[in-house]
């Protein structure tokens, strides 16, 4: 029964993976290009330049071709909750529903609505209207990003709510609490500077590859400039921003944050690493080492983690086994008291049902006491509490130098531009187009770290993954699993080639 | 004034919003309509890309009135969410699959390069309009007919088949809502052709495939009707939250709650009146009233299926774990928070509607199709 449960479960986090991780390769171009590309249409209704207008339809025709591919694998992320993680669905529907509700309401209506607008209303309204509905459509993209990121935050940070157990389920006590939760907010800034960011690089790597193939020059020199000033504001952002959301890490989930530096040995004065080599064979509680090869910055993670350099920072061995000295009790232990929370939950149920009111009081009472590890009930070993950490590891180095290097680039950009001499910089020009790779690279490790980091919760310390999923047969959720990856792959490959294309007919057709 | 509305009271009002947005859904699947007469009703390719685009700028409104009907069930009705997605699990996946090739069809059908070919794309467009319809038909088919399933004391559901929702297809009941669904979103996709597109011999067509998809869909309806009047239904005590099967539930709750016999009375005359009007007295506008029609006759069948202590998801096998609207629903608390963000949901009409009249005011004819925004054109 436990096999067939894991079996199911480790394929319905494959297909969120993999349906996710899709949709992420869509999704931050659609959330900064919009922006973008109502910069440009600003431009133009200013001065009345038609070639600014060229400009914006052509960057709106990549936009829309994205767009596309980006509803289709969106409209699965919502759906998938019910189908493959539908206890999940009832356990915390109570709050997790409504902002999916409020994103219906609020931000697809404003894209859907003047996304019709933008494309076919040339002709049909006033400039300034179809201008309006253009930041329409980039504010409804971004608001969509919003709730999601509400949504997001708190299953990283469950906050706001408290367990019904007559329904066996969380109920939401405080729409403010779920709402600005300081998760939500962080991941909300954070994942949209770094989409401004992508998007930016894609304007600057496409223009750069037009001036590398001298080919509409003038119009890319003006793209590059306006997506490159952009960019460098969503590099810096996004690096603030990042710092808030590592913070935030290490104050709420700091199993995620030991994962991401590796650091099995809770330590004072800790110290980051800035590269290093994972020992695959490293086990939490053996006395392996962490790191074939590291590179180590002494104190940096206390300072980032505690804004404090000489703090102490729990590792996974405190986190799983405990540190009496340090006042942290370990996933063991939790682990017990949350079977008890688990088995006095049943009496009580068992108990309500009988009409048994006096046992059923007593239970109640017990499940009181320990339901704060109620989720550590539902693990079957302490060690399970550990994500995989070289996958996490690595997600995050990879992110935050990709990361460092992209302002960098931004700014010889512009450096080269006001100098009058970019399209002579063969070399940057090549990075540039290269980069356009790199930023999809370090959007989807950014999401590795968040959600591999967080495993094995489907809510942090309260619903673990194999409680949340679906009672499905497990070749149900692999056919599935299948179809989408057959399906999305032969949609993006349409996607690239239509977009190459449109790219090679270039902005002045 | 949200604030003080009893829980009841909010249970009810949810599943009316529910059933707004379900039955704005069912209205707008003139978009899906529209794309199975692509086929029939076009008989040149210049057609065939004025029926496209002319669905193309409302698709993704259906679309996204899809999304937010499975969103507000979420928020407002988690047990119904858990239960039917998570049990019914390859019916509403292959709904989801035809959404996913519809949404890039519209773009990705006449650009350049776009690996499939243009034919592939409007297959795509056809399967979205014909299956996906079928069985969102026959999922709401359930609501009456019932599922096999059982919920464990936590809520955790088993579904009693090992189809996982495809035995809903293979109900007579089901299948006929189905395919009375898909032959009215064709009947109001042919009326928005005639509203909205400017070529006589595809107006014409349209008109004529007004009142065939009617005719088609006529013994469809009787069937749905027949039965929901005969129809045992799962109705429950208020008193104690048991679940019975009562006889003739559905006839009962008809004349138990006399306005929604008038709904569904005058929605199924505004939506034979629409025909007539569209294929015999030459009127453009009989969408309005084909569209006004279809809401109501949907409000009548969600208000059958929810209202007057009646089992919304009934489950055939274990009767007690059916779903009311009482015991599916989230808790008080959110339901009134949800309350407040609903008060928006009139300002979002007003201003589709608003954008609705600008795109619509001229209409669609064959020139904008080659003018100089052609690269744009679907």
């Amino acid at each position: 029964m436990e096999d067939q449960i894991l079996n199911t479960v480790n394929w319905a986090r494959a297909q969120f993976a993999l349906t996710a991780m899709y949709h992420w390769i869509f999704v931050p171009l659609t959330l900064g290009l919009s922006f973008l590309i109502a910069f440009f249409e600003s431009i133009y209704v200013k001065t009345g330049n038609e070639e600014w207008k060229k400009l914006t339809k052509f960057w709106m025709t990549i936009f829309g071709i994205n767009f596309a591919i980006g509803v289709a694998t969106g409209i699965i992320m919502e759906f998938q909750f019910g189908t493959n993680w539908s206890n999940y669905s009832w356990m915390v529907g109570d709050i997790f529903g409504a902002p999916l509700a409020i994103e219906g309401i609020f931000a697809f209506f404003l894209e859907a609505t003047f996304f019709a607008v933008m494309f076919f209303g040339w002709h049909k309204v006033t400039k300034g209207f179809h201008l309006f509905s253009t930041w329409m459509v980039a504010i409804g993209s971004n608001l969509s990003a919003v709730w999601i990121l509400v949504a997001n935050g708190w299953m990283q940070y469950p906050a706001g709510m408290a367990f019904n157990p007559d329904k066996a389920r969380f109920e939401m006590q405080n729409f403010t609490d779920v709402a600005l939760s300081p998760v939500a907010v962080h991941k909300f800034t954070h994942t949209t500077s770094s989409a401004f960011l992508l998007a930016s690089l894609f304007v600057v790597g496409v223009s750069a590859l037009f001036l590398l193939q001298k080919r509409h020059q003038k119009m890319a020199k003006r793209s590059m400039v306006v997506a490159a000033v952009f960019g460098l504001i969503a590099s810096i952002f996004c690096a603030f921003t990042g710092d808030e959301a590592a913070f935030n890490v290490a104050q709420r989930q700091p199993m995620k944050l030991a994962a991401m530096e590796g650091l099995y040995v809770g330590a004072d004065n800790a110290p980051l690493i800035a590269a290093g080599i994972i020992n695959s064979r490293k086990k939490a509680g053996d006395d392996q080492p962490a790191f074939h090869q590291a590179v180590k910055i002494p104190g940096l993670l206390s300072l980032l983690a505690n804004r404090n350099a000489n703090s102490f920072v729990p590792g996974i061995d405190d986190l799983v086994f405990g540190n009496a000295g340090r006042n942290i009790v370990g996933a063991e232990q939790r682990m017990i008291t949350g079977k008890l929370a688990v088995a006095a939950l049943g009496r009580y149920k068992e108990a309500k049902a009988k009409g048994d009111m006096t046992e059923a009081t007593a239970a109640l009472a017990v499940f009181d006491q320990h339901k704060g590890d109620l989720g550590y009930g539902y693990l079957y070993s302490a060690v399970q509490a550990v994500p995989p950490v070289a996958t996490t590891f690595y997600s995050f180095h990879i992110m935050v130098v990709l990361g460092t290097l992209f302002p960098l680039i931004f700014l010889l950009v512009l450096y080269f531009t006001f100098k009058g001499t970019i399209e002579s910089q063969r070399w940057l020009n090549i990075a540039c187009f290269a980069s356009i790779f790199l930023g999809y690279v370090a959007q989807q490790a950014g999401w590795v770290v968040a959600e591999v980091g967080r495993q094995p919760w489907a809510i942090q310390g309260l619903l673990p993954v194999n409680v949340a999923t679906t009672n499905v047969a497990a070749s149900n959720v692999q056919t599935t699993f299948f179809i989408f990856l057959t399906l999305f792959t032969v949609l993006l490959l349409a996607e690239i080639r239509i977009m190459v294309k449109q790219i090679k007919i270039g902005p002045e057709a | 004034m949200i604030g003080n509305l009893d829980y009841s009271t909010l249970q009810q009002l949810w599943w009316l919003i529910c059933s707004v947005v379900g039955s704005l859904f069912l209205f707008l699947t003139f978009v899906q309509g529209g794309q199975t007469l692509i086929f029939t009703t076009a008989t040149t390719e210049e057609e065939k890309s004025l029926i496209i685009n002319t669905m193309g700028r409302k698709w993704e409104l259906t679309f996204t009135t899809l999304v937010l009907f499975g969103g507000a069930l979420f928020a407002a009705f988690p047990l119904f969410y858990a239960t039917s997605f998570g049990g019914a699990y390859w019916v509403w996946m292959l709904i989801l699959f035809t959404f996913i090739l519809q949404a890039v069809s519209y773009e990705y059908r006449k650009k350049p390069n776009n690996a499939l070919g243009a034919r592939t794309y409007e297959i795509f467009m056809f399967i979205n309009g014909s299956v996906g319809i079928l069985l969102i038909g026959a999922a709401v088919g359930t609501f009456f007919s019932g599922s096999r399933f059982s919920l464990t004391m936590y809520n955790s559901v088993a579904w009693g088949t090992p189809f996982h929702g495809l035995e809903a297809a293979l109900n007579l009941f089901n299948l006929s809502f189905g395919l009375f669904l898909v032959f009215l979103a064709r009947v109001l996709g042919a009326m928005y052709i005639v509203n909205h597109v400017d070529h006589e011999p595809l107006v014409k067509r349209a008109r004529k495939a007004t009142l065939i998809n009617l005719v088609l869909a006529l013994p469809f309806l009787l069937v749905i009707l027949i039965s929901l009047v005969t129809m045992d239904g799962y109705a429950v005590d208020p008193a104690t939250g048991s679940i019975f099967i009562e006889k003739g539930k559905y006839l009962h709750n008809l004349l138990a709650m006399p306005v929604v016999l008038v709904l569904l009375l005058g929605g199924l005359v505004s939506v034979v009146y629409s025909v007539v009007a569209t294929a015999f007295l030459g009127k453009n506008s009989g969408i309005w009233f084909g569209g006004v029609g279809t809401v109501l006759v949907g409000l009548a069948i969600f208000s059958l299926a929810g209202y007057n202590n009646t089992a919304f998801y009934p489950s055939m096998s274990d009767l007690q774990s059916s779903l009311t609207i009482y015991n599916a629903s989230s808790s008080k608390y959110t339901l009134t928070v949800m309350s407040y963000v609903a008060i928006a949901v009139p300002f979002v009409l007003g201003y589709i509607a608003y954008v609705w009249k600008l795109m619509d005011a001229k209409k669609l004819t064959l020139a904008e199709l080659t003018s100089e925004d052609s690269n744009e054109m679907y």
